[in-house]
């Protein structure tokens, strides 16, 4: 297709998000026995090419004889309209091949409001966006990533869904594919197929399902098959040290976001904040030998030219195996001087101590995340946090060098009062005097988003605040922080988190709202610049569905979740005791190092949390330097869990 | 030391922007491992010096940029296999096609370069318009242009630095022009010469052919020979 396609670069912004080149880039053979793959993400290519979960298995996959994997990413409007003119459907980057010539087109889906952009990039494929209206000859669809444990509002635009962690199950499904391929695809097979796909663990075939309603509420979501199961699991990799990938991480030819060498030093987090679902669906614990770490850095950073690693995870200062790590790194004289980054820092000294090990050379700003304003705000969230333990880090981190700090918190949260909100502005206003010991004009940026409930979290049961509420909590931090000297605040857009909630915790009713949105133009809505609540508003009124049932109201202990038939470890009783014990005030220690609260996410799996370290980290389990008991008791749940067949070796 | 280093530009990596051929380098650098110098102070960045910028698109024979070496650190390449190695830690579609030590106290490159040449496709016309368009602009005494320029229309007159103009054959799909055009005090942009002739001409393919230094007496030099006496230029090309 570059053919094609080149003529229409010229014209186009950013033209090099198009070519592909990048080093680690494969070509690879493809044929009537090989299974291809292209592997999309479906936002812009700055965006979706540093994406770690689909370079894994762009690696994985093309390692096999059996299977082919080629990258796309969604065009900009500006190609897109040219795309449409000129009838260039969506295309592989890589040897840049139609995308309705693969087998699977599987999409990795990181955030609700690129739901629409799937439409849109299936639609480009020239692929029935409608999975019940493709024939044998399409690709199949599939999804993964974060979003997937609430698949149901896509669930009509796609053939199958992985829960879990991918690297192990994209062979399994390569197999059953392969075998539908060898056999010619014939006419009236796929649904044949589909089942085959939905008995595989860790993959849901929402067309297996028939899903019942009782009024706006749901009543019941049943397989239509008896070999079908009645709840999907999700996949864990019980070992990382068994998946040291990317061997090849991608060098892109133009500025991404994360430019650098990115090496994950473990999956999953037991931190127990109850706002964060990343933290809840990727238990449990699985730290990477921290050996392995340090010769992928070291063979990372020469094989790409980068000056640059960050070393990933949900709370990488929690990595057992950190400071020898980052003393192998810093003492490679070989590749120059090397900065590491270290994305979601622990609020604590140990933590600005471990950052200016690694940050020699550039020490500018400093993030963390409090999350909540108050300390009883952050027991209810769990995030358990003092306000010594912040005005320690920060001073630590001021008396250190560093000018300018960033505050991450959330608005919306669940008991939140007013007092609360304005706490959020009093801790940027005390880090500001705490700067001023050491600097004439340090900087705090106060960072504040608008909470979304998400499934699989204690707080799954939550009515989200009102956009007009999150909106006056905002105006209130506004007038609060006016002409305070030293505090910037920055605020996520309320209308943007109101459209996210429409989509975190709907049923299949809203795949026709999602429809209405892309069929209205309402593409790329991550991005200001193309967002519109009122399109979202008008597609919900349009098809008869309240804002106030699905994002507004509490949900209640009986009634039936979308998600319910899917499962992602974690007993649905424990997240229940867990949303009281919010509600309580009761925070909860990080289950590493302290007795097992029985969440599901180990036992189900029968693996365990596999962390190098038998002792906490410096500081305690929460890294706060604070005792158990100073968090009150600590509830633990003793119903044992029913054996699940999850059909993994 | 001081390294100046020619490269070449084709294909799908045409697209790359200037600034993004900049971060190609730099990394391209560490990984052939050469000793480059740092600046000094709060963000120390490598010190490189490129030369005038290729507009995003279009090819190049012929691009250079100046790599500054640490004097404490040794080079331990030598200079003949340097081409074959850089070129290994390129993209596709970049090579290094030459290497010279130049004086340390040379101009920079955006500095020295007065002129280019150009390859330029452009989109079908009669060979006889081209021809007369091309006519027409060198024998005009002036080629006037308004541009904005920070918000304010500016006068331009595009003439001097048409140092060259012809048009070279037909093509399948277009005419082959060849020209040279001049860099001081400003680049002539090809797009600029192309919208400025009667008709105007559609740009197809760009090439830049060649850069060079000319001096008070209108003599021209390649980049690369302005070397110290004492070092050959050496190269794959």
């Amino acid at each position: 297709m570059w053919p094609r396609l080149e003529p229409l670069l010229p014209q186009v912004q950013k033209p090099a998000r198009y070519i592909g080149c990048e080093d680690g880039m494969q070509v690879p053979e493809h044929g009537p026995a090989i299974v291809s793959w292209l592997l999309t993400y479906p936002d812009t290519y700055e965006i979706g090419l540093p994406n770690q979960g689909l370079q894994i298995l762009y690696e994985i996959l093309n390692e096999r004889s059996d299977a082919a994997a080629e990258r796309s990413y969604a065009p900009w409007t500006d190609l897109e309209a040219l795309m449409r003119r000129d009838r260039l459907p969506l295309f592989s980057v890589d040897t840049h091949r139609a995308a309705g010539e693969f087998d699977i087109l599987a999409f990795n889906l990181s955030a609700e409001l690129t739901y629409t952009n799937l439409v849109n990039c299936i639609d480009l494929a020239g692929v029935p966006i409608h999975s019940a209206s493709r024939c044998d000859a399409d690709p199949l669809v599939g999804v993964g990533g974060h979003c997937t444990y609430n698949p149901e509002p896509i669930a009509d635009f796609v053939d199958f869904v992985v829960l879990g962690d991918g690297e192990e199950v994209v062979g399994e499904i390569t197999d059953v594919v392969r075998e539908w391929k060898r056999a010619g695809k014939n006419s009236g097979t796929r649904e044949g197929l589909l089942r085959e796909l939905s008995k595989v663990p860790g993959v849901y075939v929402p067309s297996m399902y028939e899903v019942d309603y009782d009024g706006p509420a749901l009543a019941e979501v049943r397989p239509r098959y008896a070999d079908v199961p009645a709840q999907v699991e999700k996949r864990t990799v019980a070992d990382l040290a068994e998946w040291p990938y990317p061997k090849r991480q991608l060098v892109p030819l133009t500025e991404v976001v994360h430019d650098r060498l990115a090496v994950e030093v473990f999956r999953g987090c037991t931190r127990g904040c109850r706002f964060c679902q990343a933290g809840m669906i990727t238990r449990p614990v699985r730290e990477r030998p921290a050996e392995q770490v340090s010769s992928m850095i070291q063979q990372g950073l020469r094989r790409t030219g980068y000056d640059e690693v960050s070393l990933t995870s949900l709370s990488t200062a929690d990595f057992s195996g950190i400071e020898q790590v980052i003393s192998d790194t810093v003492s490679d004289t070989g590749v120059g001087q090397v900065s590491v980054a270290l994305p979601s820092l622990r609020v604590d000294a140990f933590t600005v101590g471990i950052a200016a090990q690694v940050q020699r050379a550039r020490r500018t700003g400093l993030t963390f995340a409090p999350e909540a304003g108050t300390w009883r705000m952050r027991q209810v969230i769990n995030k358990l946090i003092s306000d010594d333990d912040l005005f320690g880090a920060v001073d630590s981190a001021y008396s250190q060098g560093w000018r300018r700090m960033k505050l991450y918190f959330l608005t919306g949260l669940p008991t939140e009062t007013d007092e609360d909100t304005l706490g959020i502005a009093e801790l940027g206003r005390r880090c500001v005097e705490i700067g001023r010991e050491y600097h004439r004009s340090p900087a705090v940026t106060v960072s504040v988003g608008g909470f979304v409930p998400k499934p699989f979290t204690p707080f799954q049961w939550f009515g989200q605040n009102t956009e007009p509420e999150l909106r006056r909590k905002i105006e209130l931090l506004k007038n609060d922080l006016r002409g305070t000297k030293g505090v910037q605040l920055k605020w996520h857009d309320s209308r943007a988190s109101l459209a996210e909630g429409i989509t975190s915790r709907g049923d299949r009713r809203l795949g026709a709202v999602i429809e209405y949105v892309w069929r209205h133009g309402g593409t790329f809505q991550e991005w200001s610049e193309h967002f519109s609540v009122d399109l979202w508003l008008e597609a919900m009124a349009a098809n008869g569905l309240e804002v106030e049932w699905y994002v507004y109201r509490h949900r209640t202990q009986d009634e039936v979740l979308p998600w319910d038939h899917l499962s992602a470890g974690l007993h649905k009783d424990f997240l229940w005791q867990d949303w009281r014990d919010a509600l309580e005030e009761l925070g909860l220690e990080d289950c590493r190092w302290t007795p097992c609260y029985d969440c599901g996410a180990c036992t189900g799996y029968g693996i365990e949390h596999v962390v190098a370290s038998a002792t906490p980290p410096a500081g305690g389990s929460q890294g706060t330097g604070k005792s158990a008991s100073l968090t009150g008791s600590v509830p633990v749940l003793l119903q044992p869990r029913q054996s699940v067949e999850v059909g993994q070796p | 030391m001081r390294l100046r280093i020619r490269f070449s530009k084709h294909g799908k990596v045409r697209f790359t922007s200037h600034l993004d051929v900049a971060r190609i380098w730099e990394r391209a650098l560490r990984r052939a491992e050469l000793p480059v110098a740092y600046s000094e102070g709060f963000s120390p960045r490598p010190r490189l010096s490129f030369g005038l910028a290729l507009s995003t698109g279009h090819e190049s024979n012929e691009e250079y940029l100046d790599v500054e070496l640490d004097p404490e650190r040794q080079l331990e390449a030598d200079l003949e296999s340097l081409p074959e190695a850089l070129s290994a830690c390129l993209p596709v579609g970049m090579t290094a096609t030459g290497v010279v030590v130049i004086d340390r106290q040379s101009p920079s490159l955006q500095q020295a370069v007065t002129s280019c040449t150009w390859q330029i496709d452009v989109e079908p016309v009669d060979l006889e318009v081209a021809n007369a368009a091309v006519t027409q602009a060198l024998a005009a005494e002036q080629i006037v242009v308004t541009r904005e320029r920070k918000g304010k229309e500016v006068t331009d007159d595009l003439r001097p630095l048409v140092l060259a103009l012809t048009v070279d054959q037909p093509l399948e799909d277009g005419v082959r022009l060849i020209a040279e055009l001049g860099t001081q005090p400003r680049s002539l942009r090809v797009s600029e010469l192309l919208s400025a002739l009667q008709p105007p001409l559609v740009e197809l393919r760009v090439v830049r052919l060649h850069q060079w230094i000319s001096n008070d007496v209108g003599e021209r030099f390649d980049p690369m020979s302005v070397a110290p006496a004492a070092a050959e230029p050496v190269g794959v090309s």
